[in-house]
């Protein structure tokens, strides 16, 4: 680290590193960068974190918003959020905790609903209540599952290789390694590929470029089961359950693990806020500075180098390099001039223009007096997620009103309440409910957002979920409604996508965020990437995050930066 | 005659005489093989045949515009010396909308642009540079339409398979690092998008989302589409297909009696009016058909010009495939979702006239997509996307003297319907198309003197193509290339020693190109040059 001849290391600066926005992956990226990568701690980087919020988080974030109750105000459940991390940065020891539910489930007005479990045979035994052939079906679609996860899992934690192997961006001197990087990492892969067999080679291409309706029309019959089982393909995503590439989001979801049980979902004590709060605190530790209500406004690139960011209130900061945490478009299209773009590479503006990054999703985070009996379902069904929806037709009615720019008006809900197994974040007896909205639109196709649009579209959700537990609107004391509009003014997200980008395989691997810069490095000297729009994508995962200050960490080895 | 046996000593029999099983019955034959084609209908030609669907009106059966017929087969097969006249009646193509106006794309860049700037000078500008990209994008794929797809496992794959794999790299090298990228951020996203991404004015969006998703059972905001674009384009260019569209002299029989005549030339004997019940099995091995009529032909070869499900799950009895293989084939994607609607014209409508040859009505992506939402929900479209073509244009002698036939693709007319029978379907097609066509080509409802529907329904009962789709099999990612018709079975050999496949189901898919039967009658020709002629798939 550092130069040879033991020059100030940080170049005159007063910060090796500064990270643009403290959500779950920029803290990552400060607290591995201040450990230097290393678990002793050696060579630490000085790091700065700028989060324009008056608190770190991001979209993993609790606040109380409602006396006496805490929520989870935008992400909801905890699964992905890599074992490596939590171990390097010894998260237990700064206070997290997740609590994972055994229960899914999905109630139904008309009759039974849809119970599984994280026990496989129990999930069986309850599919056999709608269908003696899907209960048989299940076992072989469940190793189909995970054998397609065993594939993807190794490839969260690598930089993605670039098949065209050298930078496209022939000024950018950034990587001169990054050929043979990207030789090794293709060979990595293509080993990891080559252990299948040719069989489950062929599986898993077939698998990555089709829907999750035409998977699952293989294997099952019963028709709210399959709507049921599609819904982790869906979520986050603007695809309908007959939309190509569904499939593969199905595996965005299922690969978490709670306390190594793979495909395990749970909740973090004290909500969602209390992984940030964690990751923050290792960071601290670890010596990493961090300010709040400090919003960047700019990038500051000098000859094509990256120096540093001018805060909104024109204080300007330093740095040998400097990180974003903020999503592809922010950060392309708002935190850097287009001219310091173009003089690099004016593709790079088009890419960042033509990225996806819609908002398809909502969430109601509601305050309730007791706890709400879903129809068709046993009473433990609220100790886990409660889908409410039904067949493909549901979803795909629901999709079709996205896609002519309104909310569904029959949605499909994500509910949890984790105060059923997190009493710390209410009063005794009352609950705590979030509820995710697939789909809502960023953008109305008649007019904005306005108060009206929004409790119409609030109505609509607290109907259908009234339809589908009885009685339950009586016990709302609060609720708060937020529309993609709203989280991207209050969180920063761009259209509200919750993964920082579409999860399609346009935009995967090497192509996220962009060609070319799949591999968190930015276009200028000393510019990266580190947040859900970078490879492997969204979620509470921080995967992209540690991802980011390894390279970062290798091209301070190298003494590139 | 049941039981009968014949001893002709036929090497080869092909099953059905569309292009592509009289392609491989040519390429087969001039390698000396001794071949017979068996053919269910009472003509040969398949989806490319030309009949008569009122008195003294023909057209074109299903497939009406020529543009994918690969140049190597033309030339292999001497087509030309055998009446083929494959550049003539050269089209452009003309996006009509509601209540007049539209834009003519053709040959000339100047009426291009100028046509396109009535709506928009932006996309105007925008497109020919953007359209040229991805032609050249959809070149440097097209070099695999002649090529036998490659296993994924390396070892796996002789020489010849590897020095193609090894020519397709460096066809994509060449395109350069900029389309490189830009094919790997374009391939797998939907049409849509990508049009929103190049142009700004609907009527030039609503085109190219029709091109993206015609004979797909998707809409333009399917992930995947800009895929079935490039397909497309890829037969467009001169290196792997005609180089544009053409109306053929004779329609599209004209193709096919050029291929009869090659086949006959080289000694091919074709049989109509034979259909194939099953194949016959014997030691696990294809050893001949038997005949509805019970007829029993053998051959150490059986190539099946049918599509897969036809081929694997009627004509091969139960017992003889292994069940995953079997679930693989009942699955795969054939919902059929185009109509076919021939009208005979006393009169051609201005409208009709004036434009290109071939018209398309979908003014808007939404329009197309909203035409797929009805689809989904198995219904017919209520405003349906259509392609239209006017054949007597290019040959008055289709129709009676001054008189016209419109042959017209309506999409979607799904194949999988729901509380609608093909009856009603039918009825809708005809009902929906006369008036989509009276708002773009008034008086068009008065000049049509017959008519005549065929949804997907009639086009499986009547060209035998399971769940009615034209391609054998949609093509879409995950049915194309090494997945088609299903993984490990890629290189037109079929489970079962002895079987071929050697249509459309099988790589590179539909559109007359005649491309599957050249490469599977190579991949036939390889095994009998290295003496094992009865090999199977691995």
């Amino acid at each position: 680290m550092g130069n040879a001849n033991g020059e100030n290391r940080t170049g005159g600066n007063r910060y090796d590193a500064i990270v643009i926005g403290g959500g779950h992956n920029g803290l990552t990226t400060a607290a591995y960068l201040a450990k230097g990568g290393e678990a002793q701690g050696k060579n630490k980087l000085k790091v700065l974190v700028l989060e324009r919020y008056h608190k770190v988080g991001g979209a993993a974030m609790s606040e109380e918003i409602y006396p006496g109750f805490t929520y989870s105000t935008c992400s909801y459940v905890c699964s992905l959020l890599r074992p490596e991390i939590i171990r390097f940065l010894d998260l237990p020891r700064h206070g997290l905790q997740v609590i994972p539910y055994e229960i899914n489930s999905s109630p139904n007005p008309e009759g039974e609903g849809i119970v599984t479990y994280s026990d496989h045979d129990r999930t069986r035994e309850s599919l056999r209540r709608h269908s003696i052939k899907d209960a048989e079906a299940y076992d072989h679609y469940a190793a189909e599952i995970s054998r397609q996860c065993r594939f993807i899992k190794p490839l969260l934690m690598v930089t993605p290789p670039d098949p065209t192997q050298i930078n496209p961006f022939a000024q950018n001197k950034i990587n001169p390694w990054g050929k043979r990087t990207d030789l090794e990492g293709l060979l990595k892969i293509a080993a990891e590929f080559g252990r299948m067999g040719e069989k489950q080679m062929y599986e898993i291409i077939r698998f990555w470029t089709m829907s999750i309706g035409d998977f699952l029309d293989e294997y099952f019959e019963t028709p709210r089961w399959k709507g049921f089982a599609a819904a982790s393909s869906i979520i986050g995503t603007a695809l309908g359950p007959y939309s190509p590439g569904t499939a593969y989001v199905l595996l965005h979801h299922y690969m978490g693990e709670v306390d190594g049980q793979i495909g395990a979902w749970g909740f973090a004590r004290g909500g969602m806020g209390a992984v940030s709060k964690a990751i923050a605190s290792a960071a601290t530790e670890a010596g990493v500075e961090i300010r709040t209500n400090a919003e960047v406004d700019k990038v500051i690139v000098r000859n094509g180098k990256c120096v540093g960011v001018a805060l909104r209130n024109g204080e300007e900061i330093y740095a040998r390099t400097v990180v974003s945490n903020a999503d592809p478009k922010r950060t392309y299209l708002k935190l850097i001039e287009k001219s310091d773009l173009d003089a690099i590479d004016p593709d790079i503006h088009a890419y960042a223009t033509n990225f996806k990054i819609r908002g398809s999703s909502g969430k109601l985070n509601i305050a309730l007096d007791g706890l709400p009996q879903f129809a068709g379902l046993p009473k433990e069904s609220a100790w886990g997620t409660v889908d409410i929806g039904g067949d493909f037709d549901y979803i795909e009615r629901a999709f079709d009103d996205y896609k002519y720019g309104s909310w569904s008006k029959r949605p499909f809900l994500d509910i949890v309440i984790p105060t059923t197994v997190d009493p710390t974040m209410t009063p005794p007896g009352k609950h705590f409910m979030s509820v995710f909205v697939q789909y809502v639109p960023y953008k109305l196709a008649e007019q904005p957002w306005s108060p009206e649009m929004k409790a119409a579209f609030e109505k609509d959700v607290l109907d259908t979920i009234e339809m589908n537990a009885p009685g339950f609107k009586k016990l709302i004391l609060h609720c708060q409604t937020r529309t993609p509009w709203d989280i991207e003014n209050e969180v920063g997200l761009t259209e509200g996508n919750i993964f920082q980008g579409e999860l399609t395989l346009d935009q995967m691997l090497f192509n996220r965020p962009f060609p070319g810069l799949g591999q968190y490095r930015g276009p200028f000297d000393g510019f990266y990437m580190c947040g859900s729009g970078t490879h492997p994508g969204g979620g509470v995962m921080g995967a992209p995050g540690a991802n980011a200050a390894r390279e970062m960490l290798k091209d301070f080895k190298h003494g590139v930066v | 005659m049941a039981g009968q046996t014949h001893s002709k000593g036929y090497d080869v029999i092909v099953i059905g005489a569309g292009h592509n099983g009289l392609v491989t019955a040519a390429y087969l034959a001039r390698a000396g093989q001794k071949v017979l084609v068996l053919e269910a209908g009472d003509q040969p030609g398949g989806t490319a045949q030309t009949r008569e669907f009122a008195p003294g009106f023909r057209v074109s059966a299903v497939a009406h515009i020529l543009q994918a017929l690969h140049p190597k087969v033309i030339g292999d097969l001497d087509l030309e010396r055998h009446g083929l006249k494959p550049h003539a009646n050269r089209i452009g193509t003309s996006a009509l909308l509601p209540g007049g106006g539209r834009i003519d794309i053709t040959d000339d860049p100047v009426a291009t642009h100028d046509s396109i700037a009535k709506f928009s000078a932006a996309d105007a500008a925008a497109w020919h540079p953007r359209m040229e990209r991805l032609n050249r994008i959809a070149g440097a794929l097209g070099t695999f339409l002649t090529k036998t797809p490659p296993s994924p496992s390396p070892s796996a794959n002789d020489f010849q398979t590897r020095l193609a794999l090894g020519m397709f790299a460096l066809q994509l090298r060449l395109m350069g690092k900029k389309d490189m990228l830009e094919l790997s951020r374009i391939l797998t996203i939907n049409v849509a998008d990508l049009a929103n991404d190049f142009f700004e004015s609907d009527v030039v969006k609503g085109l190219l989302g029709f091109e993206a998703t015609l004979g797909v059972y998707l809409g333009p905001r399917s992930p995947n589409t800009v895929f079935n674009l490039l397909y497309r384009l890829a037969t467009l260019s001169p290196k792997h297909g005609l180089g544009g569209l053409h109306l053929p002299q004779g329609g599209m029989g004209g193709v096919i009696a050029a291929l009869v005549k090659a086949a006959e030339a080289r000694g091919v004997t074709i049989r109509t009016q034979a259909p194939v019940d099953h194949i016959l099995i014997e030691r696990e091995r294809a050893v001949g058909v038997v005949l509805a009529n019970g007829e029993e032909i053998r051959a150490p070869i059986i190539a099946s010009s049918a599509d897969p499900q036809r081929t694997l799950l009627k004509m091969v009895q139960p017992g003889n495939l292994d069940t995953e293989f079997l679930r693989r084939m009942r699955h795969l994607r054939m919902n059929g979702c185009v109509a076919k609607v021939h009208l005979a014209l006393d009169a051609l409508p201005g409208a009709l006239a004036q434009a290109q040859g071939r018209m398309v009505v979908a003014p808007s992506t939404n329009h197309v997509e909203r035409a797929f939402d009805c689809a989904k929900y198995g219904r017919v479209s209520d405003h349906p996307a259509l392609e239209i073509v006017i054949p007597t244009l290019a040959d008055p002698t289709l129709a009676p003297k001054g008189k016209h036939v419109a042959s017209i693709l309506y999409q979607y007319a799904p194949y999988k319907l729901r509380a609608t029978t093909p009856d009603e379907a039918r009825a809708q097609v005809l009902d929906r198309t006369l008036a989509t066509l009276e708002e773009v080509a008034p008086g068009t409802r008065h000049a049509v003197t017959a008519s005549e529907v065929l949804v997907p329904h009639d086009l499986e009962s009547r060209f035998n193509l399971s769940g009615g789709q034209w391609h054998h099999g949609e093509v879409t990612l995950d049915q194309v290339f090494f997945l088609r018709p299903a993984a490990s079975f890629q290189q037109y050999r079929m489970p079962l020693p002895g079987l071929w496949l050697c249509g459309a189901g099988a790589h590179p898919g539909g559109n007359v190109s005649g491309a599957a039967g050249a490469n599977a009658a190579r991949e036939i020709i390889k095994d009998l040059k290295q003496g094992h002629a009865n090999r199977g798939a691995a």
